[in-house]
């Protein structure tokens, strides 16, 4: 990767005496989509701000476009942001609201001044911030609403407007503070599709904030999960979801929960569950405490005992539609258990209360005592140590 | 069966609606109604108190008001008065809470400070104040004699002491507009600085004209209106300092109104006094109301 478009290097916070971040490292590339996924109070939106300059680190930099600017204040940045509330100004329309980031950067003082716009100077200044307002608000579709102030439009036409704020003056980056949490579902899942398309359009670094892991999947290049202040792993969504690094990431990201259960590396370096071996030969220290992440579409749930298989209760399946979820309880250790598959599936478990919990070697994730992930290379090494 | 069962559902919830509305409404007319329409009545009469025949005089009484010299001197120095306080004390009332909103130390002694004079007693004040404005032996002229200006008659000369009286005004009103404009402050939304800031307000002149100044409007005219409407009703200091002296000059329509009711006990001329001057203020809050609501808020 050649050098990032936005770098956040070391970057430390505290207020008072809780640490909010604590040493941050992200770097995004140019044209990059990354968003910072992670629940509340996880310093998400307090690292969006000292990327933005709203916000002074105690520690570390923040580099655009390989130039700190750590000292450089907000308005000097040349980013934008969008705001979770949209912070819209109330008494402006939406064309003075889209313009005025334009207004405040090529006109000085005096030529924003109530009688300057006779000057001819500053008529063709502001004739051109007029087009250009025009030609993001068509690009949005909000050419309708430029004369409506906030109050007079829907949560769904706030949004647009303020992204149309952000995007009239072609930042360097955008910074989008939960765009979206304020709008209904329906909306929501159609306003991510356009984000991403604007995103795509206008090629410009975009750092996305987001406590909802779906959006965070489905709208990112890159995924960054962050919690308890710190960026627990930085990858593709594809990366997070199969390959997570950490047992809170794999806990963190994906609907239903993964299943994990706490297990131990028995003395044939198999997992088992108490006196069930869950997982033959699958390495890791002898002996050791480890925890199995198993996603609820790779736990299989058969009526049949067999080697490798969890005794678990039945407790309700649960049907969405398209799928369904079968809620059960380990006999052994007693964790609660989901498995993800088809309707048909789940109605020919019915009969049955007593069911048998296995899954596919391949899919299983082996978390260590401290939470992070035991690698496939690792456990692939140690194959071979018991094997004879 | 049901429709007049519906409609005697309709009946018993009305009755209670009357019988719980009942004893405020009641006080409301005793109170309010009565009184103001007794004002009413009275304006349009000669009514003196103790004198057994009244006369009445129809518009009359109010065309008399218009020609009478001491009524048109109160209403002209009244509308000094309003114009010096109003402005004065709505603008520092201002300036003081954008201060203390952005000092950091000392926020609560500044608060209190500046909001004594509201919670103190005026007429207790007025005191100080004519210690204070003593032509010979007071601190304001010793100060300015030691800065080598001339000594002024504050509240002896027909000059000043409109002038003199209105700082005296300022000063009680100011602490109230502070802590109102305090209250405005704290309601704006951060975030729109934040947003103020990307998009490249840098000066504090234009976070002002930007955020601050549209954002309090809703404040701004309240606190007008509260200050016109105290203003126009200055009694207190008049009456303990000035007593409308020197020579008619400090003449304000409250006092004139008290003097002709409760000195000369003209009835009902203090009531047709009374009558323009609270038509005077429903005029001046209809124009607040009515203009400059519209603009202040954005719903």
């Amino acid at each position: 990767m050649s050098e990032p478009a936005l770098h956040l290097r070391g970057i430390a916070k505290s207020f008072g005496t809780t640490a909010v971040l604590e040493g941050i490292d992200l770097a995004i590339a140019a044209g990059e989509f990354v968003a910072l996924v992670g629940p509340s109070g996880c310093g998400k939106s307090t690292l969006l701000r000292i990327a933005a300059g709203l916000e002074a680190p105690d520690q570390g930099q923040v580099l655009l476009g390989g130039q700190d600017v750590t000292a450089r204040r907000a308005a000097d940045r040349d980013m934008a942001m969008v705001f979770q509330s949209y912070a819209l100004y109330p008494h402006l329309t939406a064309r003075q609201n889209m313009s005025l980031p334009l207004v405040m950067r090529r006109l000085t003082a005096a030529e924003r001044l109530p009688f300057a716009g006779a000057l001819s100077a500053v008529r063709a200044k502001i004739a051109a911030i007029g087009n250009e307002v025009a030609a993001a608000a068509e690009m949005l579709k909000i050419t309708a609403l430029l004369d409506r102030k906030p109050a007079q439009m829907s949560g769904g036409q706030r949004q647009r407007v303020a992204l149309g704020r952000a995007l009239v003056r072609h930042p360097r980056a955008f910074l989008m503070d939960e765009p979206l949490s304020n709008l209904d579902a329906a909306l929501r899942v159609h306003t991510r599709g356009e984000i991403v398309e604007l995103h795509r359009r206008a090629g410009v670094v975009t750092l996305y904030v987001t406590h909802d892991q779906e959006e965070a999947l489905g709208m990112a290049d890159r995924v960054a999960v962050m919690l308890g202040g710190r960026i627990l792993q930085v990858a593709s969504p594809d990366a997070i979801y199969r390959d997570p690094a950490h047992v809170d990431v794999a806990a963190f990201i994906g609907s239903p929960r993964i299943n994990l259960i706490p297990a131990f590396i028995d003395a044939s370096g198999a997992a088992a569950v108490e006196r069930h071996v869950l997982a033959p030969r699958l390495g890791g220290a002898v002996g050791s405490d480890v925890v199995l992440g198993i996603r609820p579409e790779h736990l299989r749930l058969t009526p049949e005992p067999g080697p490798g298989r969890l005794p678990a209760r039945r407790e309700r399946i649960e049907f969405l539609g398209a799928e369904a979820l079968v809620h059960c309880r380990a006999e052994a250790g007693g964790t609660a258990l989901i498995a993800r598959m088809a309707p048909e599936a789940a109605e020919r478990l019915r009969p049955h209360t007593h069911l048998h919990a296995a899954a596919t070697p391949d899919a299983l994730l082996v978390f260590d005592r401290q939470g992070h992930r035991i690698a496939r290379q690792a456990l692939a090494t140690q194959e071979p140590a018991h094997a004879h | 069966m049901p429709t007049s069962a519906k409609t005697r559902a309709a009946a018993l919830e009305s009755w209670a609606a009357w019988r719980l509305a009942g004893p405020t409404a009641l006080l409301m007319l005793l109170l309010l109604v009565v009184p103001t329409l007794a004002v009413l009545a009275l304006s349009f009469t000669d009514a003196e108190l103790g004198a057994s025949d009244i006369t009445f005089l129809g518009l009359d009484a109010y065309t008399d008001l218009l020609t009478d010299r001491t009524f048109r001197g109160a209403l002209r120095n009244t509308a000094i008065y309003v114009a010096l306080v109003a402005p004065a004390s709505i603008l520092l009332g201002l300036g003081l809470a954008l201060l203390i909103e952005a000092g950091t130390a000392g926020r609560a002694l500044f608060r209190s400070a500046y909001f004594l004079p509201v919670v103190s007693l005026i007429v207790a004040m007025a005191s100080v104040w004519q210690y204070l404005m003593h032509p010979s032996f007071g601190p304001i002229n010793i100060a300015l004699r030691a800065f080598g200006f001339a000594g002024v008659n504050w509240l002896g000369s027909s000059d000043n002491v409109l002038a003199a009286l209105a700082v005296i005004g300022v000063w009680q009103a100011l602490g109230f507009n502070m802590v109102l404009f305090l209250a405005g402050l704290t309601a704006i939304d951060r975030t729109l600085y934040a947003a103020a800031e990307m998009d490249g307000v840098r000066s504090a002149w234009d976070r002002f004209r930007v955020v601050t100044w549209p954002l309090l409007g809703p404040t701004t005219l309240f606190v007008t209106t509260i200050s016109v409407i105290n203003a126009v009703k200055v009694f207190e200091t008049v009456a303990t300092l000035t007593q409308g002296g020197p020579a008619k000059a400090s003449e304000t329509l409250l006092w004139v109104i008290y003097q002709e009711g409760f000195v000369y006990l003209h009835v009902g001329t203090a009531s047709a006094m009374a009558v323009v001057f609270i038509a005077l203020l429903l005029v001046l809050l209809l124009i607040q109301t009515r203009v400059l609501d519209r603009k202040v808020h954005y719903g």
